[in-house]
Formats: C-alpha cells, structure tokens, sequence
C-alpha cells in the first residue's frame, strides 16, 4: 500500500470530489423538499425557544405571584398565568428545554444500544434467534405501557423516564439496524473486503453500520418525536420528572384540575408540543423521501 | 391454514415468557420497602418483618422469581396488597372497559383513516392530497391526552353536547354507553387515524398503477366501482398488517385515555395502583394487557393468511 504514483493520488482525489458532490447534492434535495422544511422550520422554533429560554421568558417559570392567580392571557401574561400566578409562557418556553433534552438523550441512548444490539444480532447469526425474542418481549407491551411501570417502579425523575423511555423505544430501533444489516451483509463489497483480509471490526464500521446509518437517522427522528409525546405521558400520569419542573406535561397536568375555567393553562403547552413532534415527523417524512430512493421512485409512478 | 395457525400459537410462548420476565424484574427493581409502607407507621418492626415473609419479599431474586412462577403457572396472579381481593379478580372485572375503548377507537380509525387515504389517493399530488396527509400527521404528532382535554372542553364544557368524563355500563344501556365512550374514542380514532390514512394512500397508489385498474378503466367501468372494488379490495391487504401495530398502540392509549376521561378500565386500575404502590396489581395489569396484545396480533396475522395465502406457505 505505499505505492503513491500520479494514477492513485488523482483516483483519490476524484472519489473524495465525488462524495463532496453527492453530500451537497443530498442537502440540496433536502431543502428543495417542502414537508422537510416545514417540518425544520417548526421544529426550530421549538428548538430556538429551548436555547434561548433565559432571555425568551419574561417571568421566572417557578415565581409565584398570587394577586395573578388563574388570570387568563393578557398583555402582561400572553398566555395567563395557572394556579399559582406563575406565568404560562415561561413556562412554556421552560418546558421545551426539558422535553428537548429527555428526548435528545432517549435519541442518543436507543441510537448507542439499538445499533449495538441489532449489529450484534444480525452479524453473530447463532444469538439472532435469542436476543429478538427478548426484543419481541419487550415490544409485547403495547404502547408506552412499559414506560409507564418501569418509570413508577424506578420511581418519578428525570434519569428514570430517560431509562424508561430507552428501555422502551430500543427493540424497534434494533430491529431496524438488525433489518439494514442483513441486507447489507450480503452485498458483494463486504464479501469484497472479507476477501481482502478486512477484520470484523472494519467490516462492521466502515461497511455494514456506515451503510445502515440512513434508515437508522430516520428512525431516531421518529423516536425523538414519540420520546417527547411519551415524556409528556410519564409527566401527565405522575411518573415523570416531578414538578415544580416545567415540563411541558407537567404543565398539562396541573392545569388540568382548572379545565373549565382557565383553559389556558393545559391547552398551550400541548400546541408547543404538536409544533415540536409534528415538525420532527415532517422531518422524518422528508429524509425518507431524500434517502430512499427506492421510496421516492414509487412516488412518482403512483 | 391450521398448521399456520399452530405455528402462531407456538410463536408466542417465548414471547410471553420474556413478557413475564421482564414484568417481574419491573417489580424487582422496586427500591425502598413497600411493606413497611404497607403496614403503617404504627407496625413493630417484628409486624413488618412478618408481612414481608407473608409477601415473598424477603426471598433473594432467585427466590422470588420461584415464587412468581409457580403461582403464574397454577394461573394465580397474586393478591391486591390493598382491594383485598384477587389481582386477576380486578383485572378482568375492568378489562372489558378497555378493550370495548380500543376496539371502539379501531374501528373509528380505521374508517376514518381510509376515507382519508382513499380521498388523498385519488386527488394524489394536488393541495387536497397535501392536506389530507398533513391532518393524518396532525393527528399523530397530538398528544393523545392532551387532545382528549381538548375535546372534553369543546364538547362538553362549552357546547354541552358530551359528558365529560364517567361511564355507563353497557349491559344498564347501550345508548348511555356509546355516549359515555365516544369522546374516548374520537380522542384516541384521530390520534391513530394516521396510519391508517397513510398506509391507504400509498397502497391505493400502488394499485392504482397496476394493468388490471387500468385495463377497467378503459372498458369503460365507472370510476367508482373501479375506486371500491378493484383497487380498494386490493390495497386492503398491506392494510390489515398495520392494524396489529395499531392495536397494541390503542391499547397502551387506552391505557392512559380512561384518566382523563374516569373510565374504570384496567388503564386507571393500573394507574391508581402506581399512585398506591400497590404493586401486584400493577403486575398483573401489565402482564394480562401484554398477553391480550400478543393474542391480537396472532388473530390479524391469521386474518391476514387467510386475505393473502402467500404468507402462511412462506413460513
């Protein structure tokens, strides 16, 4: 390998062009799909008000004011204050970043331990059998049924809903990565490189995973987006992060008992979660579209 | 057909087992004492000592683990630390609740989500498709709890039109029943529908393209019929397999939908239950919901054998 005329060096330098042009040009197709924009454009709103939450909200989320209490929106309180006088949009804008960081975290804890455990199980062939069915197990439980026992049991806090939540949504992400794997696996240049004397370390990172990432990028969109819808159910059910926090389903939840008569409380913090969850599906939606090509064809035969 | 309904059968018992594995080790991970909790603060420690025996809960794991499944074998789910009653007593008593909501929700999605998908599929590509599957997304993209607030305040507090919560059993009125679970399901039908929509659009386009619609348009057959029997009845099939996925969701939405709607279903036994830290019930809960979940799907996937042969020869 350390013959470098002329010939190579341009091979390389050409390919490493190529892989450039292909990026932009995936980008550019990505911008030129309308739902991927939107779906962007909402998701950074929420995104925007979860970073700069410090100098977005006007009140101290956890500031009581009790000559304010159950006042409905106004010019002072844009969206009302709740039971306590505390000011809605504060809490609000507070609130993404909770949502935001749990599901950011769920994202990259399913993404580390999905990945692992379908590479694993689609590449050492003898424990596949094994390890799906325990996956299949855990998918049994319908719904976030199994978030809900498992946070109770943990007991209500932040680290013990992203537990949950993982535990939750990583069978699903392994049988994706396990799927692209097996496909993948059979492809000529990983029996190419196998020829060539390639490790299994080699042939798992720079071939198998580097080509089962797309399916799994749209995967972990997915997951971010039922992460916040299914944080919002641990917090409405009182087995999420406890309050006085401002998550947006603890918000929810302790307006609920004032449905009738300051509906305010419990109705705003559900529209910034459908922003949030609706832009990431849209997102989800056009990188499938962009990535799968296969998808995009089928589309425009229909 | 049989032999593949055997096969399905079969299929589920190592899936029931990690079910039940995986609902002990929940209970297992439990920190703190429930039992002296339970006793109360006026128990000797020689009275708390004495219910933790009583309980099992002073076996080490392995221990425990024995004790869960020789009773789970003799189909005793234990017994409620406080309703003083059997746990597979309480649950069965609410389980019908739930399972006439998700049932009730299914049908509403299913009809709702293919009228969307068929209407998006025949004005495919205009601002009607792009709006039909933006509301199909909509629908997935709400938290379901929320929006059954939403609707509990539309509905019934300023049109008056619903109650807002509460519940009719069916066997005191049929008609006191559909109005107490509408609500429920609407909730839980809009938030699935999506699925539904969108799995009914792309499998119409698929069919769509196909000779034989085309060959009945050209003789002439009415759009119409061409629209419900040649392609509908064909599109169906890719249908049928989303509707076990759909299932287990609208059973763990159901779940979370009897609180807010006070439907006395297993979802709000379970969730009074975490409230009480009463833990058997929540065992049970989970493990009977799991097992009704596993059953289901074995139902649509014989259901969908018998639509599309292909797949019990496969297997």
């Amino acid at each position: 390998m350390t013959v470098d005329n002329g010939a190579v060096g341009d091979l390389a330098k050409e390919m490493a062009q190529a892989r450039w042009r292909r990026r932009a040009d995936f980008f550019r197709r990505l911008l030129s799909h309308r739902s991927f924009v939107i779906g962007l454009c909402l998701f950074g709103l929420i995104v925007f008000l979860a970073i700069f939450a410090d100098l977005l909200a006007p009140f101290d989320p956890n500031k009581n004011d009790y000559r304010n209490i159950l006042a409905p929106p106004s010019a002072a309180h844009w969206l009302g204050t709740d039971g306590f006088g505390r000011d809605i949009l504060s809490r609000i804008v507070h609130g993404t970043r909770v949502s935001l960081r749990i599901g950011i975290v769920v994202v990259i804890t399913t993404g580390v331990l999905g990945t692992f455990i379908g590479t694993f199980a689609g590449y050492v062939r003898w424990t596949d059998t094994f390890v799906m069915r325990i996956m299949d197990g855990l998918m049994a439980f319908p719904g976030v049924l199994l978030a809900i026992a498992l946070a109770a049991a943990l007991g209500p806090s932040e680290i013990n809903a992203i537990i949950a939540l993982t535990v939750t949504f990583t069978p699903r992400t392994a049988r994706v990565v396990r799927a692209s794997v097996l496909v993948v696996q059979r492809q000529p240049y990983v029996e190419a490189a196998i020829a060539a004397g390639a490790g299994h370390a080699r042939i798992i990172f720079r071939y198998i995973l580097a080509n089962a990432l797309s399916p799994l990028i749209v995967q972990l969109t997915f997951v971010f987006a039922v992460s916040i819808l299914a944080e919002a159910i641990l917090s409405f059910l009182g087995v999420g992060p406890p309050p006085p926090l401002p998550s947006l389903g603890n918000i929810i939840a302790e307006g609920r008992a004032y449905v009738q008569e300051a509906s305010w409380i419990s109705f705003f913090p559900g529209v910034a979660i459908a922003c949030a969850v609706l832009g990431l599906n849209l997102m989800g939606d056009g990188l499938r579209d962009v990535i799968d090509p296969r998808l995009r064809n089928v589309r425009e035969a229909g | 057909m049989f032999g593949f309904l055997v096969r399905r059968l079969l299929s589920a018992i190592p899936v029931l087992f990690v079910v039940s594995v995986v609902t002990f080790l929940i209970m297992w991970i439990v920190p703190g004492d429930v039992t002296a909790e339970l006793a109360g603060p006026d128990a000797t420690p020689q009275q708390v000592e004495q219910l933790r025996r009583l309980l099992g809960l002073d076996q080490p794991l392995f221990g425990r683990a024995l004790i869960w499944y020789r009773s789970l074998l003799h189909g005793d789910l234990g017994q409620s630390y406080l309703l003083n009653r059997s746990v597979s007593e309480a649950v069965f008593e609410r389980l019908p609740v739930t399972l006439s909501l998700a049932g009730l929700a299914l049908v509403l999605s299913v009809l709702m989500g293919m009228l969307l998908g068929i209407f998006a599929a025949i004005r495919h590509n205009t601002w009607a498709d792009q709006g039909a599957m933006t509301l199909a997304l909509l629908g997935l993209s709400l938290p379901d709890f929320w929006f059954g607030l939403v609707l509990i305040f539309f509905f019934g507090v300023q049109l008056g039109w619903l109650p807002t919560g509460g519940f009719v059993p069916i066997a005191e009125s049929f008609t006191g029943w559909l109005v107490s679970m509408t609500l429920p399901a609407l909730t839980l039908a809009f938030t699935q529908m999506g699925v539904i929509a969108r799995m009914t659009r792309s499998s119409m386009l698929d069919v769509i393209g196909q000779d034989y619609v085309r060959t009945a348009r050209a003789k002439g057959m009415p759009f119409r019929v061409v629209i419900f029997k040649h392609a509908l009845l064909n599109a169906l099939v890719p249908i049928v397999t989303v509707i076990g996925v759909m299932t287990g969701v609208l059973l763990g939405g159901a779940v979370v939908i009897e609180s807010v709607f006070s439907l006395p279903g297993v979802g709000r036994l379970i969730i009074g239950a975490i409230q009480r830290r009463d833990f058997p019930i929540i065992q049970g809960g989970l493990l009977i919901t799991a097992a009704t979940f596993v059953f289901v799907n074995i139902a649509v996937d014989v259901l969908y054998g018998w639509l599309d042969p292909r797949v019990r020869d496969d297997r």
